[in-house]
This record gives C-alpha cells, sequence and structure tokens, in this order.
C-alpha cells in the first residue's frame, strides 16, 4: 500500500532529487574532460570552420 | 521524412505525387471542410474570422502542393558533386519574416510605450487599446521575430553543421508557413479580443492546438536532419537547439491543458486551479525565457560568433558543461515570479536557490562566447556585426546577473510588479536576444544571397549605435523609475498611513516614460536602418561566386 504524502516528496526530493542532480552533473564533467573525447571535441570545435560554409549555391 | 520520387523507375523516369504529398493534400482538404462546419456554427464573429482563415490557409496550401508538384524535378538530389545540396528556401523565407515581424513588433513597442507616456494615444479604442496592443507587442517580438530567427538559423546550422540538406521537402516548408500562419491568428485574435489571458500564452486552444501539430513537425525535421548528419558528432549549438525545440513543446502543451467550452467557440478553460495554475504558469513563463530566449539563442552564439570570428570556440569543454548545467538549473527558476504569493513558501525558496545557481552556468557561456575572440579582438573595430554580437553577449552577462539578484526574495519585494522588470527583460530581449539576431541576420543574408558582402558597413555601424544608444535610455530610464515606484509604494508616514496614493506613482513616472519610449523610437530607427541595408545587399550587392549552373536535375 502506499503512502504518498507532501512530506514523503519531500523527503524523497530533498535527499534522491539532490543526490540525482549531483550525480548527473558529474557525469557530465567526466564526459567533458574524458580524455579519449579530446579528440572528438576538437575536432568539432574546428569542423565548422575549415570546411565549406561558403555561399550555398 | 518525405522521400520524393523513390518510386520512380530506374531509367525511364516519371513523375507521380509523392505519398507525402498526397497525405498533406487529404489533410488539408479535410482541415478546410472541418473549418467550413466549424464556422456554420460559430456565433462567434472574430472566432468564425479565424475558421475562414483555417480554411482559406488550408485550400491555399493544397494549391501551393499542386503548383509545387509541376514544378518540381522527379527528384530532388541529397547531394551534387559530393557537396550536400542544402535546402536554404525556407530559410530564406524565415529571414525575411524576421525582419519584417521585428519591425512590426518594435514599433508596436513604440506606440504602447507611447500610450504609458500619453494616455491619450489609446484613442478609446477597443482594438488598439494597451491591455490588446502589449500581448501583440510581446508575441511579436518573441514569438514573431524571435521565433523566425531561431527557425532560421536552426534550419541553416543544423544542415551546416551536419553536413546534410534538411530532412523531408514539404515538412520543412510547413514547419516555416504554419508558424507564420500562427503568428497571423494569435496576433489578429489580441486585436479582435480573443485571449485566454496566460501571458505569453495568450492564444486560444484552436492556436495552441495548430502550433503543436507545426511544433511537432518541426521537431521531427530536425531529429531527422540529425539522423542523417555525416559529421560524427552532434555540433553542440544543435544540442541548445533540441534543448529549446523539446522543451518549448512541453512547456506549450503544459500550459496550454485546457478545454474548450465547444468548437463553435474561442473560449476554453484550464484545467490547473488556483495556485497550481499559477505555478504552471510561471515554469512556463520563465521557461519561455530559458528555452526560446536563452537556448535557442545561445545556440545561435555558439555557431555565429565562431563563424564570424574565424575562431573555434574558446572551449568546447565548457560549452558541453555549460549546456547540461543551464538546461538542468533552469527548468526550476520559475517560482521566483510568485515570491510573496499564495505558492508555498519552500517552492518560492527553491526557485529562488535555482535562480542564483543559474547565475554560473550564464557566465559559464558568456565567457566562452567571449574568449572566443581571444587573439582576434581586433576584429570588433573593423567589424560592426561582429562587434554586436559580442555586446549581445555583454549584455547577456549583464541580465544574467541582474536576473538572480532580482530573483532574491528581498530584492523582489522592491522590484516586484515595478518597471524594473520591464527594464530587465529588456536589457536581455533587446541587448541580448535582438543583438545576436541581428548579428545573425547580418551574416546570414549575404550567405543566403549569395552576396560578397553586406551593402554597406557603415550602415551596421549607425544601426549599431543608435540602437545602443536606444538601449541605454530604455533600461536607464526603467530603472529609475522602477526603484522610485518601488520606494514610493512600500513609503510610510510617521502615523503609518500610506505616503503616496497610487496615482501619484503614476503620475511621477511620467518622465521616464518619455524617455523610455524615445529609447524605443531609437531602436526602431535602428531597425529600419537595418532593414534597407539588407534590401540594398539582395538587390544591388556583387555576387559572391559565380552562379552556379541550376541545382536540379533536368526532370526529362
Amino acid at each position: 500500500m502506499f503512502d504518498i504524502s507532501h512530506e514523503t516528496l519531500v523527503a524523497f526530493s530533498k535527499s534522491w532529487g539532490l543526490f540525482y542532480l549531483m550525480g548527473f552533473f558529474l557525469c557530465v564533467v567526466a564526459y567533458a574532460f574524458w580524455p579519449s573525447n579530446r579528440k572528438r571535441f576538437d575536432r568539432a570545435k574546428t569542423s565548422i570552420l575549415d570546411r565549406e560554409d561558403k555561399p550555398w549555391k | 521524412m518525405p522521400d520524393e520520387g523513390h518510386e520512380m523507375s530506374q531509367g525511364q523516369a516519371h513523375k507521380t505525387l509523392s505519398v507525402p504529398e498526397v497525405t498533406s493534400m487529404v489533410a488539408f482538404a479535410a482541415t478546410a471542410l472541418l473549418c467550413l462546419y466549424i464556422a456554420s456554427g460559430s456565433v462567434d464573429p472574430a472566432y468564425s474570422f479565424h475558421v475562414y482563415l483555417f480554411a482559406a490557409g488550408s485550400i491555399g496550401a493544397i494549391f501551393a502542393l499542386g503548383n509545387r508538384y509541376m514544378g518540381r524535378p522527379v527528384t530532388i538530389p541529397q547531394e551534387i558533386d559530393g557537396k550536400p545540396n542544402y535546402n536554404m528556401a525556407p530559410v530564406q523565407f524565415a529571414v525575411v519574416a524576421a525582419v519584417f515581424w521585428g519591425i512590426a513588433g518594435f514599433t508596436v513597442g513604440l506606440i504602447i510605450a507611447s500610450q504609458l507616456a500619453w494616455p491619450a494615444l489609446n484613442f478609446d479604442l477597443p482594438w488598439i487599446n494597451f491591455g490588446r496592443l502589449r500581448p501583440l507587442h510581446t508575441s511579436a517580438v518573441i514569438f514573431a521575430f524571435g521565433g523566425n530567427v531561431l527557425l532560421a538559423t536552426s534550419f541553416y546550422v543544423v544542415q551546416k553543421t551536419c553536413r546534410a540538406r534538411l530532412a523531408g521537402e514539404i515538412a520543412p516548408w510547413f514547419v516555416i508557413l504554419g508558424y507564420n500562419f500562427f503568428i497571423v491568428i494569435a496576433g489578429t485574435g489580441y486585436l479582435l479580443g480573443i485571449t485566454q489571458g496566460k501571458e505569453y500564452a495568450e492564444p486560444e486552444w484552436y492556436a495552441d492546438l495548430f502550433l503543436t501539430v507545426v511544433w511537432v513537425v518541426y521537431l521531427l525535421v530536425f531529429l531527422a536532419t540529425l539522423w542523417k548528419r555525416k559529421e560524427p558528432h552532434i555540433f553542440v549549438a544543435n544540442w541548445f537547439y533540441l534543448a529549446f525545440i523539446v522543451t518549448i513543446a512541453v512547456l506549450h502543451l503544459g500550459n496550454n491543458a485546457a478545454i474548450p467550452v465547444s468548437i463553435f467557440s474561442p473560449k476554453s478553460y484550464i484545467v490547473w486551479s488556483g495556485v497550481q495554475d499559477a505555478m504552471f504558469q510561471w515554469w512556463y513563463g520563465h521557461n519561455a525565457v530559458g528555452f526560446f530566449l536563452t537556448a535557442g539563442f545561445l545556440a545561435i552564439m555558439y555557431y555565429f560568433v565562431p563563424k564570424r570570428a574565424e575562431r573555434p570556440i574558446y572551449s568546447y569543454r565548457l560549452s558541453i558543461v555549460h549546456f547540461w548545467a543551464l538546461i538542468f538549473l533552469y527548468i526550476w527558476a520559475g517560482p521566483h515570479h510568485l515570491h510573496y504569493t499564495a505558492l508555498p513558501d519552500w517552492a518560492q525558496t527553491l526557485g529562488m536557490t535555482f535562480s542564483v545557481m543559474l547565475w554560473m552556468p550564464s557566465w559559464g557561456g558568456m565567457i566562452n562566447g567571449l574568449m572566443t575572440l581571444s587573439g582576434a579582438w581586433d576584429k570588433l573595430r573593423t567589424d560592426p556585426v561582429l562587434r554586436m554580437m559580442v555586446v549581445s553577449l555583454a549584455f547577456y552577462g549583464m541580465s544574467t546577473f541582474e536576473g538572480p539578484l532580482m530573483s532574491i526574495k528581498a530584492v523582489n519585494s522592491l522590484s516586484h510588479y515595478t518597471d524594473w522588470t520591464i527594464g530587465h527583460v529588456h536589457s536581455g530581449a533587446l541587448g541580448w536576444v535582438a543583438y545576436i539576431s541581428f548579428g545573425a541576420v547580418y551574416c546570414l543574408v549575404p550567405w543566403l544571397w549569395n552576396r560578397k558582402q553586406l551593402y554597406s558597413n557603415r550602415l551596421v555601424e549607425w544601426h549599431f549605435w543608435v540602437s545602443t544608444l536606444g538601449i541605454v535610455f530604455y533600461i536607464s530610464a526603467m530603472w529609475v523609475a522602477g526603484i522610485m515606484q518601488g520606494l514610493m509604494w512600500r513609503a510610510y508616514t510617521a502615523l503609518g498611513f500610506l505616503e503616496y496614493s497610487f496615482i501619484e506613482t503614476v503620475d511621477a513616472m511620467h518622465p521616464y516614460y518619455v524617455i523610455r519610449a524615445f529609447g524605443g523610437a531609437l531602436f526602431v530607427i535602428g531597425s529600419l536602418i537595418m532593414a534597407y541595408n539588407l534590401i540594398m545587399t539582395v538587390r544591388a550587392g556583387e555576387a559572391a561566386e559565380p552562379e552556379a549552373t541550376p541545382a536540379l536535375v533536368p526532370a526529362e
């Protein structure tokens, strides 16, 4: 039997809500700074500049 | 997505209607019939007018589809000579629409600013009184001007960064034309008195329903183009565009969950009640700022600033952290619009806390954009278009500092409901959104119309300085007016009575309202200079490359 009261939700969001946000943030930082991703990002960074982007016709 | 002509046989090519063409024609015909049925039972003249507009639009769409079929080749190639056959005609349309709606929206803003300074300008006419023109102004500048800039740049950037032709042939046109049709329905509705009374979400249920269809198609076109990409990595600007498209869809559905009285009536009632409705409204309202006016325009920053400066983004890693931090924090900031209301205290504090945290990703993004110029700062002196974009980032930094400040409850108790809020919004809207848009449009027009450069850089300089002066007049007048208003409202006499009657505070605003209207007039003049420059670029500019041979394969 579920008993989801206001307090239950608040307790859940104050604990797990916070943890998932922090956990997600750590994953993003890990992804952004993962050494093997450097090449991919460097390529993406310059990809918009070094190839054709003259008038489209 | 539509893949036309795939049914053609090898060798002997003959043209047949494609599946998307047939289904669109049938859908439009059904819509036209439904509209005529609704019009027959409607008793509200304004609503009947809209239903007839929908019917006319649907019939027009059928003719346009037929006309397009007659003119199109059997197949439209995805690539020509190994280069993507970009589909830029819808982008061109959206650029023109953006400039048109921009000038219209700024002008309506000038009119309502003048009405506040001189109320006689309401002329006691219902159609042009402040209450109806104000949503016309906000929708015209945010959704019509800003929206078309976002449609144009997103369709441009996604094609260029994916090195793939836009997915679908009819769908992109449906998105662009359908969106602009929605703008017409919304705008004429306000003037005729049709509104559901939700700020920035005024259009009634039938317009909302139509926009939902347009928006879903927009999302599908964008996703399908990403799916076709020739690049291994999805460039960061596209992430921002995608967040903008997805979140706006969710916000639109949540805040417009309304049940119409009848299909023969424009009136509807929202399913949320009381404070929940208020919370939904400002969850929507603030994330319209966060995802429409910020995420979408940050996408513009991440593509157009590096392109114009001919420098890569300062830090691609920062752009990833920026992206996730921004979208995860923004979605919680809405309750700061409801400080000291019936909204539970903890929700108000939550909104305030997330608003303050939001300062960090905002400035991270601003720094990333500004530092992209490192080593190329001299370009600011010679390239007024780049300068416009850099100043837009400075305004972005300023208003994303001001916003968290104003969301703090103690500050909000002074600033809320005053003109300080209006000043804050306009430093963001004019300084950030409009300037980055102008920068993107100044880049796009020569690229799209195959011109070597803009008609005149001097006119860009004029546009820049005239409108910057306008913004400064606008926001400084509103700061003074807003703080003065807040202080007058909370002033007590020694006996504990309010020191000023409300009308005295209104009267005290007059000089600032005049200055604000003057600033707005300068901004309108600036946009007219831009329009002239762009028209001359297209009409008299020098072609960048000799016109290529027609991009389409003859149909035999």
